[in-house]
């Protein structure tokens, strides 16, 4: 049989999906797929657009990469707008004139944000939010801007909003209707809604019409309102709700909804059989659905109508939970209860921790309707079970809205759910699914999340898809793990896992899918750990400064008198004279204590936090680098001298330090790691103490793993023999990376070995005999890890806004009073209390 | 709630105050580090400054000196919440301090002063009894 050609018109989040079920399905290959996206960008999660404000890029929201496509033998055109269709003859034309023929027409076109027709409306800074472009061209106007409105007080709108004031704008939100969100509140949570988001410094005017926008006198526009009132603003986005791009449909005569949208069957028919609609821009019952969920179930049935599967689009439920402006807002069913007649009502509202919960019963009492929720939504999951399952409602329901402290019910279980409860709203998850796939074996989070593609939509279900995970192994006396602290109930490898599948940047998206809290100095330091282990991004971003210990922020180790220490790298411990003078001149003009550490390099104590800087600026001018000795990462790779000049020697053991060290240095790790490599088995460099060591043998090297000296010294294992050169460096990349992925925070190789389950023998199994699968990954990340490296201190003292960082006090340059040296054997060291007491004037204690 | 400890939290600092006190400028926003702290010299005192944009954008104020090590380094630790609380844990031996009350959690015998701080337009200001004749401490 010949190929036929689908088209799938639109390159937005549902005909990815689309995509994405196609490639998994047998019959892909009957089909020659080509794909129009108008937009630059091949698909992207426009769901999480804002995070692009917040530190993500483009590459982090992608969701279809153009190397994907071509692996699926998908022909995918950017920048190819579709103008108009020929249904006769079954063509399609571009704006750029090409025609295409097609046997199968999906239309994925999403839809457009509304701009209502205010006269101005089309100045310049007048703006919208719905792609990427958007948004850059937002940021660009905000640049020379001081005040922004948002024209809509929808959730769209809010988000916005949020953005505004995210750029330092002084943001206000117009409102048509007398309240925010009128879709989902009602006017009790409206206006709790509204005090939280002016308590944020965000003004908030409703009952406003927008008239005409003209020239500002001291901004760039000035609005002018149904009742003369008026306000200056220098930028406006619109977001009065959105439109289905349905023009071209409409234009080639297929039936489209009176208010706009394509009209859809239950198969996602158009009125042309040959034209399937799916997403945004498809009217169902008289509906469009403007979530992911509702099209990613749109598309699962378009694709079994192409394929004759049987799968039927069944409307999908509109519940939401969000949070706006930090703001919980929660929406559930019939939220305002004015759908079904006797409908009865309860309402909480608790105006001092500004909190507002309603729910909607049926007239018997026995079912949830609806609900809306303000100001917390912890309450969402628990009312959702009942809403979506028709669970029967506790004696009292308003035990459900209730703060614990009164009287209200704990969270329903997993246990009380049944097996058809759907977790995964986005990818149609049942509890069900769930389970079968832990009994499968899968015995993780993240395998069940893989299996499943459970949470990654749009994430609002991962608490509770990790619920069902727990109780399901705890159930099968699987072992569950042990979260890392209050604020993520996930171990580190969960959170590494995450992290790497979900191509999480920083943070706070991890945070915000996966946490709550502010974070804390046991998580915040591990997830930098973590980001750093998997992206290798510089450790002082705006967005990963917060998380790291003080030793990473200030690249330098701090010492117990609140100064620092200096370690410029000097790889497998050699060094010139001429470079040792430098440092030896570099210590002397800045008075530092120099001791030879055990890692074969030099230590320059005393620095304060103000020298720093210039103290690096002569270190890096001079040809060194950081040593990255603040960090959990590669310390040194200690060396004898080997071959070269030792009568003994069978291998150059330098070279090998060397490389290794350039190697790995800068790889972050759960903790720091250290090597050595030893010229013959006479072991002068104690490379069977070190996380790996390396022996020389006549026939090539002697691989040791996982030993330690410290507080509980470990002898190292060996781990492998006479092994050549470049497989020693594999098999230490594979090791290392295996440890980085899988040990627990803070936790040596030698206690990660210990305490492995099937210890030395799988290690050697996964890395040796590749037993999981998982070496080419190993690589690849260990690969992405060089490449990324950068001295840290270099790229500091390019950027005077980092370096900002480096002053004790932000308005004052003098040094610390409180930090005095004495002198001992010719060197500085720090006043002891007694010194202290004398030598500190009293009025600095 | 979060919200809840805070306001009452604020109102008792707020109480604490004698109306003999005026709002300080110390900097300027652009010298804080989002969900991170810097030190600064208010009046002769050296205090941390903490900017946590994520909690309502609240700028937090407490002495810089640590009183386990006897170092100024409190602006340098991690900040983070422990049971809904802001708390910053000092960098040399992990202590918790509350940002809201100062109070040691670790150690009850031990705490920060705590200073009220606010934005003032792109100011950082702080509220401090009013010089009472004594000099401020000359910069050397
Ligand atoms: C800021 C923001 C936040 C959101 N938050 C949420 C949320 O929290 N939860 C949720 O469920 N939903 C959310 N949504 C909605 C969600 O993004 C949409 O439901 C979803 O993107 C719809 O997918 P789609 O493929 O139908 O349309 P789109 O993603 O808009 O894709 C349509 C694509 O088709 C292209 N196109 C249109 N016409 C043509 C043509 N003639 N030729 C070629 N290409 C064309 C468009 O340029 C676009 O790229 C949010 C949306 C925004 C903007
Ligand atoms: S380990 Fe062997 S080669 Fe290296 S210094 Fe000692 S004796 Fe020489
Ligand atoms: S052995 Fe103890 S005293 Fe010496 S450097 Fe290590 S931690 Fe400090």
């Amino acid at each position: 049989m010949s190929k036929q050609t689908l088209i799938v018109i639109g390159n937005g989040m549902v005909g990815h999906h689309f995509l994405e079920q196609l490639a998994d399905h047998p019959d892909r290959d009957c089909y020659e797929v080509i794909v129009l996206g108008e937009e630059r960008h091949a698909a992207y999660d426009r769901v999480h657009l804002s995070e692009y404000f917040q530190g993500s890029n483009a590459a982090d929201l992608a969701l279809g990469t153009t190397e994907q496509y071509a692996a699926w033998g998908v022909d995918l055109r950017l920048n190819a707008q579709a103008v108009s269709l020929d249904r006769d003859r079954q063509t399609l034309m571009l704006a750029d004139g090409t025609e295409l023929q097609w046997d199968q027409l999906v239309l994925a076109t999403g839809s457009y944000p509304f701009v209502p027709p205010i006269p101005g409306n089309d100045r310049e800074h007048c703006l919208v939010y719905r792609t990427l472009d958007d948004l850059d061209a937002i940021r660009q106007s905000a640049q020379d801007a001081t005040t922004g409105v948002v024209v809509g007080g929808g959730l769209l709108g809010l988000e916005a909003a949020n953005a505004l004031k995210g750029l330092d704008l002084d943001t206000a939100v117009v409102e048509f209707a007398p309240r925010l969100m009128p879709m989902q509140v009602d006017a009790e949570g409206g206006l709790l809604l509204r005090q939280k988001i002016e308590a944020l410094g965000v003004q908030v005017l409703t009952d406003r019409a927008t008239q005409r926008i003209e020239d500002g006198e001291a901004s760039r526009h000035r609005m002018v309102f149904q009742d003369d009132r008026v306000l200056e603003t220098d930028l406006i986005v619109f977001s009065a709700g959105i439109r289905p791009r349905d023009e071209l449909a409409r234009e080639a005569g297929l039936e489209v909804g009176e208010r706009g949208g394509v009209v859809i069957d239950d198969q996602c028919r158009t009125s042309d059989p040959s034209i399937l609609a799916i997403g945004e821009v498809a009217l169902w019952k008289n509906s469009i659905f403007g979530l992911v969920g509702p099209g990613y179930q749109m598309a699962k049935a378009a694709l079994a109508t192409l394929t004759g599967d049987n799968l039927a689009f069944a409307g999908a439920d509109m519940s939401t939970k969000l949070k706006l402006l930090g703001v919980d807002v929660g929406s559930i069913g019939d939220a305002h209860g004015d759908q079904k007649p006797g409908a009865k009502l309860y309402r909480y509202l608790d105006e001092v921790s500004q909190q507002y919960r309603k729910l909607v019963v049926s007239a018997d009492g026995r079912r949830l309707l609806g609900a809306m929720l303000v100001g917390d939504n912890s309450y969402y999951d628990t009312l959702m079970q009942y809403y979506s399952n028709d669970l029967d409602l506790p004696s009292k329901p308003e035990s459900l809205i209730l703060p614990a402290s009164e009287g209200g019910s704990p969270a329903l279980g997993i246990d009380a759910l049944p097996e058809t409860a759907t977790i995964c709203s986005c990818h149609n998850v049942s509890k069900g699914d769930i389970v079968q796939c832990i009994h499968d074996g899968k015995a993780s989070l993240g395998e069940v999340k893989d299996a499943t593609r459970a949470a990654s939509g749009c994430g609002g279900c991962a608490a509770q898809l990790k619920d069902v995970v727990d109780h399901e192994m705890a159930a099968l006396g699987m072992e569950v793990s042990n979260d890392i602290c209050e604020h993520f109930a996930y171990s580190r490898q969960e959170l590494e896992h995450l992290v790497r599948v979900e191509g999480i940047r920083d943070f706070h998206t991890l945070r915000e899918r996966y946490g709550k809290g502010l974070g804390c100095d046991i998580c915040k330091p591990a997830v930098a750990s973590i980001l750093a282990s998997v992206w290798n991004d510089y450790v002082l971003e705006d967005q990963h400064v917060g998380l790291q210990d003080t030793n990473d922020t200030f690249l330098a180790n701090m010492q117990k008198d609140g100064t620092f220490s200096v370690v410029p790298r000097v790889a497998g411990g050699e060094i010139t004279p001429d470079r040792l003078i430098v440092l030896g001149e570099v210590a002397r003009d800045f008075n530092l204590y120099t001791k030879i550490t055990g890692g074969q390099r030099i230590d320059l104590f005393g620095a304060k936090l103000n020298e720093l800087p210039v103290i690096w600026q002569r270190l890096v001018d001079a040809g060194f680098e950081t040593g990255h000795a603040y960090g959990k990462s590669v310390r040194t790779v200690k060396s004898c001298v080997g071959s070269t000049w030792c009568r003994y020697g069978v291998q150059d053991s330098v070279q090998l330090a060397i490389d290794l060290e350039n190697r790995y240095k800068g790889v972050r790790a759960p903790h720091k790691l250290k090597l050595a490599v030893s010229g013959c088995t006479r072991e002068c460099a104690e490379a069977q103490s070190k996380d790996v060591g390396v022996i020389a043998t006549e026939n090539g090297w002697n691989l040791f793993v996982a030993g330690n000296g410290g507080m509980r010294p470990r002898h190292a294992d060996l781990f492998a023999t006479d092994l050549d050169t470049q497989t020693l460096i594999r098999t230490i990349d594979r090791f290392l990376m295996f440890y980085i992925r899988t040990a627990d925070r803070l936790q040596r190789t030698a206690r990660w070995l210990e305490n492995l389950d099937g210890g030395l023998e799988y290690v050697q199994d996964v890395i040796l005999n590749d037993a999981l699968g998982i070496n080419k990954d190993l690589d690849q990340q260990m690969a992405r890890l060089i490449e990324h490296y950068q001295c840290e201190w270099k790229t500091t003292l390019e950027s005077p806004e980092r370096l900002k960082r480096f002053r004790q006090l932000i308005n004052d340059d003098s040094d610390d009073p409180n930090v005095v040296f004495v002198e001992e054997r010719g060197q500085i060291r720090p006043a002891n209390q007694q010194e202290r007491a004398k030598l500190i004037p009293a009025s600095n204690l | 709630m979060m919200t809840e400890t805070i306001s009452k939290a604020q109102q008792n600092r707020a109480d604490q105050f004698a109306a003999h006190e005026e709002w300080v400028t110390i900097g300027r926003r652009s010298d804080l580090i989002p969900g991170s702290g810097v030190g600064a010299l208010a009046g002769e005192l050296q205090i941390a400054l903490f900017w946590l944009p994520e909690l309502y954008d609240t700028l937090y104020a407490v002495t810089n000196y640590c009183p386990f090590s006897g170092v100024h380094l409190i602006a340098r630790g991690i900040v983070g919440d422990v049971g809904g609380e802001p708390v910053v844990a000092s960098p040399l031996y992990k202590q918790h301090f509350s940002l809201l009350d100062g109070r040691c959690l670790e150690d009850p015998e031990q705490k920060l002063q705590v200073f009220q701080a606010r934005f003032y337009r792109d100011e950082i200001q702080v509220l401090q009894r009013r010089a009472s004749g004594k000099k401020a401490r000359a910069a050397a």
